[in-house]
């Protein structure tokens, strides 16, 4: 074994065009077979139109997705009607109960029109047969959103064990242990295939460091498990040393999985960005997520070429509070931010944003996921006292301006009045 | 950051923010690169690595956004338009343009409408028109981002200038595609009612490039460009504008039976586009055919899209079935910017300071304006009022077959402005 890691590495460098080429090369066309189709079969032409936005407004696919989805995704636009944000949504309903793939073929061909989508978690039935895919996934292999960016910044006002937590988490979000490639190959053996490509390694690699010097960070850690996977996670680390040769200026180290959750709970302060593969980012950004406050706090973001897509970081359905009005809004509406940010509205992100982070600072106002009193059913009638998600909403709109609320409240009463 | 603090100039009107903070973004956003923790220069384009191998990289979306979160400091002082006062730029223009224009300012007076205008006159035949007159619209575009604008006449006879004021200030705003909603008015009938048709037409480019020249002495060329570019531009948003509004249907109009290349490429443009949105049924006819099928059974159509000269004969057209120029609103989009205006372009020289003109359009188109400003509520009772007035019939100007002034109708419009229906 310690011959072939040595002679994969090396074969990086010179043996490059026979060996490691052709190894590439077949992964990707197991990899992304499933996207190339799809690629052809809905658009085949070499100029893209640009997205929908005209006259100063864009359009946004929204994507409301199952539990707490919806009712999350109301208060992003309500939030957005206050604040006269030039942003039309086109909403997308993906029915998750059903086995056929034309919901979420819709919703994917929506983000190619738009290029921006905003969307809530759908739920995936694991009772399911093996040929029901996650539509989430999907999704994201679909339009080739290769890098899931995660935030994680402790929250004024939050009560947490950590303080002064600020890790920026890059993880490769199409290939790896969520190849949907598995079989059965003998009865009672199952192999799932862990798919490590140069191209997508190189790919997620790079824009780490580049997100990194574009926002002054100073040091890189990649995450992996390549003493176990000496190939697959191998390769990754590889790449990463290779693009980390062309950024002298930030230092790159590397980390076992392992290690890095228990680094992460007991000092997480020595991280700055960290780039890894699927199945770990996935485990790492719920745990760093958890450190900050929890899910209803840290927005995420899915970036590829030419498409983007936000939610929140940790993907969560949250079935189980759905439609009992304590659902946190913060991830969502910080992701709705991110996507502002994206859309070059930065005004009117860092304008929402200030007002999110404001009513942060007021206990009074907090979830019941992060200490707030807002808890049950039996408190609910009483509105003064304990938060709701919706109070929280108000409270915002307020925050963001009086005036918009007059406006707006005028024309709730009045849009009553005339259906539009 | 302290650029932006000393520049405030005294003003404590809202809309004076408003312009200092949009100039003072566009400032800040030019100066992105040194808002980093370092203050080192940031690459925009990929670094090509000196030892690893190269592979196809593209700038990647989401790289642009300054910031990720957090930053609760705002360096750029408050957002625009926090006082909600919204500033358009007006170009009355020919003819009756500026008594329409008049007509918008004294209903939206009455509405308390949070519209306040920055006014340019823009004229070629009254001697008004200039390079820096065309630039100071152009600026004010570039802040305000919106605009109402009546017809700037053009005159037949050639000085010297092929393109007009009208095509460079579309061009310069590179306002592509022109939007005509033509929809009939209740209580006012035609030979067709109930119509519900919207003419998408692209006006940048095809037979009104302004290229022409005389090859050969008596022999003129006269250039019509059609781009695979702007083709699937203008298709993308017809199809996107049918999505946008429920609509399920679009249709492209051409004449490729002639000119195979040209309108070939539009046509398939369009086809291609339309694979991507497979719930909106595509269809295509022929530019005399469709002329025809319009006064015969226009209710067969429900989105139309087309190149450039074809797009103005149908606007007209369509306009003439729901009662004329004076009733049918239009607008005008590029990427960044709106622009409002009457759907048939006319300047109606021959009304002026008659006090018969038509405002419906006007009115109409400006109240679409305020719903694209996200002001739902005025924009509804503008229309509405408009719409009532009609309704009733009583007050009618003479386009529409009434006696009444132009003066008239807006007293009536003002005194519908505030109206409850009652249940």
């Amino acid at each position: 074994m310690a011959a072939t890691h040595p002679a994969l590495l090396l074969s990086g460098k010179v043996l490059k065009p026979i060996l490691c080429g052709q190894f590439a090369n077949r992964l990707k066309a197991f990899g992304t077979a499933l996207s190339g189709r799809r690629e052809r079969s809905t658009y085949t032409g070499q100029i893209i139109p640009p997205p929908a936005k005209y006259g100063g407004r864009h359009t946004v696919t929204l994507i409301p997705g199952d539990g707490i989805g919806p009712e999350l995704l109301n208060h992003v636009r309500e939030v957005f009607r206050f604040s006269c944000v030039p942003v039309d949504f086109e909403v997308v309903n993906v029915n998750s109960a059903l086995t056929t793939e034309d919901d979420i073929n819709n919703a994917i061909t929506a983000i190619r029109r738009n290029g921006v989508a905003l969307k809530g978690n759908i739920e995936t039935n694991h009772t399911l047969p093996p040929s029901h895919k996650s539509r989430n996934n999907l999704l994201r292999t679909s339009l080739d959103l290769y890098a899931n960016v995660m935030h994680c910044q402790s929250l004024p006002g939050v009560q947490t064990r950590h303080k002064n937590i600020d890790i920026i988490i890059i993880r490769e979000n199409t290939e790896g242990e969520y190849s949907s490639l598995e079989h059965e190959s003998v009865s009672g053996v199952v192999e799932s295939l862990k798919i490590i490509t140069r191209l997508n390694s190189l790919r997620i690699a790079d824009y780490a460091f580049r997100l990194a010097r574009e926002k002054g960070r100073r040091r890189v850690t990649a995450v992996h498990k390549a003493n176990i996977m000496k190939l697959a996670d191998g390769l990754f680390l590889q790449c990463c040393k290779e693009v980390a040769a062309g950024y002298p200026d930030i230092t790159f180290d590397s980390m076992i999985v392992d290690n890095t959750t228990m680094q992460l709970v007991s000092k997480p302060q020595q991280f700055d960005v960290m780039v890894m593969p699927n199945l770990y980012g996935n485990v790492v950004s719920n745990v760093c997520a958890g450190l900050v406050g929890g899910p209803g706090l840290v927005p995420g973001a899915n970036y590829g070429r030419d498409y983007a897509v936000f939610e929140t970081a940790t993907r969560n359905t949250g079935k189980s509070i759905a439609d009992r009005n304590i659902a946190n809004p913060t991830a969502m509406l910080l992701a709705s931010c991110l996507m502002l940010d994206h859309l070059k509205l930065h005004d009117s992100a860092s304008m929402i944003r200030n007002a999110v982070l404001t009513t942060m600072n007021e206990t009074r106002l907090h979830t019941a996921d992060i200490g707030g009193q807002g808890t049950t059913s039996e408190h609910k009638d009483d509105a003064s006292l304990f938060s709701k998600a919706e109070d929280r909403r108000e409270r915002l709109c307020e925050s963001i301006g009086k005036s918009y609320l007059v406006i707006s409240v005028t024309q709730l009463c009045s849009s009553q009045q005339y259906p539009l | 950051m302290t650029y932006f603090c000393g520049n405030v100039k005294g003003s404590v009107s809202g809309v004076r923010v408003t312009t200092r903070s949009t100039a003072a973004r566009r400032f800040f956003l030019s100066k992105t690169h040194s808002y980093s923790k370092h203050g080192g220069s940031v690459p925009r384009e990929p670094c090509i690595i000196s030892q690893g191998p190269q592979w196809p990289l593209a700038p990647s979306a989401g790289l642009q956004a300054p910031q990720c979160f957090g930053l609760p400091a705002n360096p750029r002082g408050p957002p625009a338009r926090a006082d909600s006062t919204f500033k358009v730029t007006m170009v009355p223009g020919d003819g009756v343009g500026p008594e329409l224009m008049t007509a918008v300012k004294e209903v939206f007076k009455a509405g308390d409408v949070p519209v306040e205008f920055e006014e340019f006159h823009l004229s070629e035949v009254q001697n008004m028109a200039s390079e820096e007159k065309l630039d100071q619209v152009l600026t004010s575009m570039k802040i305000n981002k919106v605009a109402i604008k009546g017809k700037i006449h053009t005159p037949m006879e050639y000085k010297g200038e092929l393109a007009s004021y009208e095509m460079r200030l579309r061009r310069k705003l590179d306002l592509f595609a022109n939007v005509v909603h033509v929809n009939s008015l209740p209580g006012y009938s035609t030979r067709h009612n109930n119509l519900d048709l919207v003419i998408i037409r692209e006006q940048t480019e095809g037979e009104y490039s302004s290229l022409e020249h005389e090859s050969v002495k008596g022999v003129i060329e006269c250039l019509k460009i059609i781009t695979r570019e702007k083709s699937r531009r203008i298709a993308k948003f017809a199809f996107d504008y049918a999505t946008k509004k429920g609509r399920n249907k679009v249709t492209a109009v051409h004449k490729a039976n002639i000119m195979k290349l040209g309108d070939g490429l539009f046509l398939q443009s369009c086809a291609e586009v339309a694979e991507l949105y497979p719930k909106i049924k595509y269809e295509n006819m022929i530019i005399d055919n469709c002329c025809m099928q319009l006064v015969q059974n226009p209710y067969q159509f429900d989105v139309l899209v087309m190149p450039n000269l074809y797009g103005n004969i149908i606007d007209n057209l369509a306009a003439g079935l729901v009662g004329g120029a004076g009733v049918v609103p239009g607008e005008s989009y590029s990427a960044e910017y709106a622009v409002f205006e009457t759907g048939a372009r006319h300047p109606f020289a021959q009304a002026v300071g008659r006090n018969i003109a038509n405002p419906t359009a006007m009115l109409l188109s400006a109240a679409n304006m305020l719903r694209h400003l996200n002001l739902e509520y005025h924009s509804h009772m503008v229309s509405e009022a408009v719409k009532r007035v009609i309704k009733q019939g009583k007050v009618r100007t003479r386009d529409l077959g009434g006696y009444s002034t132009t003066g008239d109708f807006l007293r009536a419009v003002v005194d519908n402005l505030r109206y409850r229906p009652t249940y």
